[in-house]
């Protein structure tokens, strides 16, 4: 089962999102706060996740190297998606263990494909 | 024959273009229109004062009584000038270096400024001088008298002398006190001079061309009558020439008006180098006719006609009227220039030497305003032209005007080369003191006057026949003609002989006896390092000194590192182990310049040579280092003012940066924040954009998301209009329409369009709010609108409220929003009304982060305040504005 967690603080995003998963057979969680965004994951424990950079309360980047420190979510396909677009942003990310990293806004079945491909389902 | 009243008009005429062209000169001088007036020529021709009525009408005298002894008056100046690389340059190089003005500022210059010695060269000069002067007013005398041969006229002789006298005391006065020069030059003169110069030896080669080829019949006629003339029959005394020459060529030093022209007038050094060889040819063609002429004149006058005036009684005697005129124009230009400038330079000299040192003592302390001395100067030097030519007029009576010209002419020679030893010892000889130059000059002067000046008056005037015969007192010693009973020579040979050596004798004498003072040692060592230039230009011997000292005091100076080096390689260079090379004078002039170079030249010159020993370190060195201390410390003060300067630059620099590094990082972070604002909204409307191609979408759905997209849009819209109206605030760009206005009706706008109605309580205090203001309401009321709706998103209360209070004070009107919610906390107080500063999360907000930053921008463009109240119940904040 794909199941995958949203760590988004925009409602209209969130809602975008969870259209395209959900059409596409997905199980999908949504989180806004960046605070307890960790606990969030291992309450719902999916298998990818999507996530935000500027969360209110805590930093996508921060949730990101905790998520990568939990032996569970070592190696868990993560795709940061953000408003940020600098170069800057997508090195700090990827050094800091993101599966990929795409800049809003995005192609819908772009996102689709590379979680896709992330979770290793064959299109 | 020549009336005496054509004559006199004619030399009125003469002297008054000789007015125009003096006044012509010192206008054309004083409009910087004179260079070509400071030319060699111009300088040569005025050199020629030294051709007096002397040498116009007696040397033709001079040669029919003596023959070619004559010649001796122009070898002289000759040998002088062909030898001015020695004595000359030196005396126009120091006279220019210490601003030299006669001959006795000379000697009392070089001799510690000696008033003493300045005031005795003086009074020789004037003695000296005052017998010439007589030459020329009797030689004008003479020559006049030749014309009113037979005539009867008011003029008598001593008429002639006086009003010539007089008149030259007028010419003087007039071109030679006109102002004060501190060169003493006269241009004016000098061009009158230089005019008289052409006029005399025109007048001398047309009588003699006219007498040689006129009254003789040319050169072999005149050869031949040479030949028979008892003048090739004089022989020669060897004394007499070496003896003439000699006075003639010091007399030529010493003169006071040669010294004037030659070097006070001076303008240029290689003026002299054309005069070397311009004057003798000058000399030489003034000579060239003077045997001819006396040889005629001898022949064909009456026996017994007075050979000084061969010149003017040969065309007389011929009835040539318009040449005799010349003529006579040339000795009367002899002896006019020869009297203006004696004038001016005795004068000078008896103003600065006499009477001013005499005034200046006289009043005491107050005498210092430059106004008033230059009046006593000018007035003394008047008064002593007059005086001058009083005295001159004065000897011509006393003397009776009798003596030969040649003879009076040789006195004066005499008595002003008694200064030659002290003037050539000056600037020769550094062992020479004030005492041996006085000395020498009494001496000279004592001997002169006794061998010479006294009995030139005739026996009985001055001195009496029976000391002239027996020697003063009876003492047959001292007799004047046998000085130390020695006879048998010439009188003139024998006075100058005698005169010369005593004086030399205690000049040498005094000045190894004396020590000098401070002050003359000074002098002496200006005087004789004329021609020392830079110390670099003096080289090093080699010196006693030790390497190992030098060494330690070039470390001293230009630190041991660099010193060590530059000793090195100097004695690599000799071939030698180790830091110490031979202090070669090779060495030594590398190490000045190494010195040089941190602590100025004559520093460093000094420095050596106080401890190689090869020059002694004269006191020109002594001031040239405080010259270079003084630069260094100007120097050195301007680099403290420039590195506080570069400290201060420094500092605004490193702020300036500081701001520009805040503000770039501030930009990014404006940039970044508008790039997520924007792209926020964006992607929501992408992302539905695509939802909506879906044809499988339901109908439910599809207007909720064109609902999402219209929402979205609008986000954006506003955010860009946010954007663009806080760039215009920001920017003092923004046009306000300030009116009167009442605060309850812009408040009552505010709260319609906030329209928060539903979410918020808004309690106000009408009473309060009857207020008006001079504002931009619409401004005014975008920013009440803005608290409102804040208030509407952020109060959490159970029962949102926002009071609004209203309150004047003499200074303002406030206006606060005080909503009874949690309040924003203290960390985020400072930075609410930063762009995109929102406390809470963007969900609830809906707006950009925007509203607080343009309601700052807005109040502040009103001229009021927008703060955060803190310690209240909820979030409050204050509008302050200010009252009309």
């Amino acid at each position: 089962m794909r199941h995958v967690l949203l760590i988004e603080d925009e409602p209209n995003i969130i809602e975008a999102l969870s259209f395209i998963f959900l059409r596409d057979g997905w199980k999908v969680d949504a989180h806004s706060d960046g605070a307890n965004a960790v606990a969030t994951t291992v309450q719902t424990a999916p298998n990818a996740i999507i996530l935000d950079v500027m969360l209110p309360n805590r930093s996508g980047f921060e949730i990101l190297e905790e998520l990568r420190s939990l032996p569970d979510y070592k190696d868990i396909p993560i795709l940061m998606l953000t408003a940020r677009g600098q170069t800057k942003d997508r090195d700090i990310a990827i050094a800091r263990g993101a599966s990929q990293y795409m800049v809003k806004p995005f192609s819908n079945a772009e996102v689709l494909k590379t979680m896709n491909a992330l979770v290793g389902h064959a299109p | 024959m020549l009336s005496l009243d054509l004559l006199i008009f004619v030399s009125l005429i003469y002297v008054a273009f000789l007015f125009s062209v003096a006044f012509w000169a010192e206008r054309a001088s004083d409009a910087g229109r004179g260079g070509w007036m400071r030319t060699p020529l111009i300088y040569t021709l005025s050199l020629s004062i030294y051709c007096t009525a002397w040498t116009f009408y007696g040397a033709v005298g001079f040669a029919a009584r003596s023959g070619l002894e004559f010649l001796t008056i122009y070898l002289g100046p000759t040998v002088v000038l062909i030898g001015w690389w020695l004595i000359l340059r030196r005396l126009v190089r120091i006279a220019r270096a210490e601003r030299i003005t006669s001959i006795a500022d000379l000697v009392s210059s070089r001799f510690g400024k000696s008033a003493l010695l300045g005031g005795l060269v003086t009074v020789m000069a004037v003695v000296g001088t005052t017998p010439y002067i007589a030459l020329q007013l009797q030689s004008v005398t003479l020559s006049i008298s030749v014309f009113a041969n037979g005539t009867q006229n008011i003029l008598s002789s001593t008429n002639i002398a006086l009003w010539t006298a007089a008149g030259l005391a007028v010419f003087t006065i007039v071109f030679g006190t006109r102002n004060l020069d501190v060169n003493e030059r006269h241009s004016g003169v000098v061009m009158a001079i230089a005019v008289e110069a052409i006029v005399k030896l025109l007048a001398l080669l047309a009588v003699g061309v006219f007498v040689v080829w006129g009254l003789a019949d040319g050169a072999g006629d005149v050869l031949a009558r040479i030949d028979a003339s008892p003048i090739s029959q004089w022989g020669v005394s060897n004394g007499r020439w070496i003896g003439l020459t000699f006075l003639s060529a010091a007399a030529f030093l010493c003169l006071p008006r040669m010294f004037q022209v030659m070097v006070v007038e001076n303008s240029e050094e290689s003026h002299l180098a054309t005069a070397s060889w311009a004057f003798p040819l000058y000399l030489l063609l003034m000579s060239l006719f003077v045997i001819p002429i006396a040889v005629v004149g001898l022949d064909i006058l009456p026996a017994g006609s007075n050979p000084d005036l061969f010149v003017l009684t040969l065309p007389l005697s011929a009835e040539q009227n318009g040449l005799a005129m010349l003529a006579f124009l040339g000795g009367f230009s002899s002896a006019t220039s020869m009297v203006i400038v004696a004038a001016i330079a005795l004068s000078t000299m008896i103003s600065n030497h006499i009477i001013t040192p005499i005034w200046l003592r006289a009043r005491g302390q107050g005498a210092t305003i430059s106004g008033d001395v230059r009046n006593v100067v000018l007035t003394s030097r008047r008064i002593s032209i007059i005086g001058i030519l009083t005295l001159g007029y004065l000897y011509y009576r006393i003397s009776g005007g009798g003596a030969a010209l040649a003879s009076i002419g040789l006195i004066s020679f005499a008595g002003i080369a008694q200064i030659l030893p002290v003037m050539l010892g000056g600037i020769f000889w550094q062992g020479a003191t004030r005492i041996g130059a006085l000395a020498g000059l009494i001496c000279g002067l004592v001997v002169w006057s006794y061998t010479m000046f006294l009995p030139s008056f005739g026996p009985e005037v001055l001195i009496s026949q029976e000391s002239i015969d027996h020697g003063l007192w009876g003492l047959q010693w001292l007799r004047p003609t046998a000085l130390f009973g020695i006879q048998g020579l010439d009188p003139v040979v024998h006075a100058v002989l005698w005169s010369i050596l005593l004086n030399s004798f205690a000049f040498v004498a005094g000045s190894i006896l004396s020590r000098p003072s401070p002050l003359e040692r000074v002098q002496a060592v200006q005087f004789i390092s004329a021609f020392d230039s830079g110390p670099s230009a003096r080289g090093w011997q080699r010196g006693a000194t030790d390497a190992e000292d030098l060494l330690s005091m070039a470390q001293r100076i230009i630190g041991a590192a660099q010193a060590q080096n530059l000793f090195r390689t100097a004695a690599q260079r000799q071939g030698k182990q180790g830091y110490l090379p031979d202090p070669t004078p090779q060495f030594l002039e590398t190490l000045e310049r190494g010195l040089a170079g941190s602590v100025g030249a004559a520093t460093a010159h000094a420095m050596l040579g106080q401890m190689a020993g090869g020059s002694s370190v004269t006191v020109e060195d002594l001031m040239a280092v405080a010259d270079e201390t003084a630069q260094i410390m100007e120097y050195s003060n301007q680099l403290e003012a420039k590195s506080g300067e570069l400290t201060t630059t420094a500092r605004k620099l490193r702020d300036v940066n500081d701001k520009l590094t805040k503000l770039s990082i501030q930009k990014d972070a404006f940039l970044s924040q508008i790039s997520h604002e924007l792209r926020t909204p964006m992607t929501s409307i992408r992302a539905f954009s695509e939802i909506l191609q879906d044809p499988d979408l339901s109908d439910g759905d599809r207007p909720k998301y064109a609902r999402i997209i219209e929402d979205e849009t609008q986000r954006l819209t506003r955010l860009l209009d946010d954007l663009l109206d806080l760039s215009v605030l920001e920017n003092g760009q923004v046009s306000l329409e300030l009116r009167q206005a009442r605060l309850r009706d812009i408040l009552d706008r505010a709260q319609v369009s906030a329209n928060v109605d539903k979410h918020l309580r808004i309690r106000r205090i009408a009473g309060r709010e009857d207020v008006s203001i001079l504002t931009d309401p619409d401004r005014l009321t975008q920013v009440f609108i803005n608290l409102m709706s804040n208030a509407a998103k952020y109060c959490k209360a159970q029962q949102p409220e926002l009071t609004v209070i209203v309150t004047e004070t003499p200074a303002a009107i406030t206006v606060d929003f005080i909503d009874n919610g949690a309040g924003v906390d203290m960390a985020n107080q400072d930075m609410i009304f930063e762009k995109f500063a929102r406390a809470s999360d963007h969900s609830k907000a809906g707006g950009a982060g925007l509203g607080l930053a343009i309601c700052r921008e807005i109040i502040s463009n009103l001229g009021g305040q927008i703060s955060y109240l803190p310690g209240q119940l909820g979030a409050a904040f204050r509008v302050s504005l200010p009252r009309d």
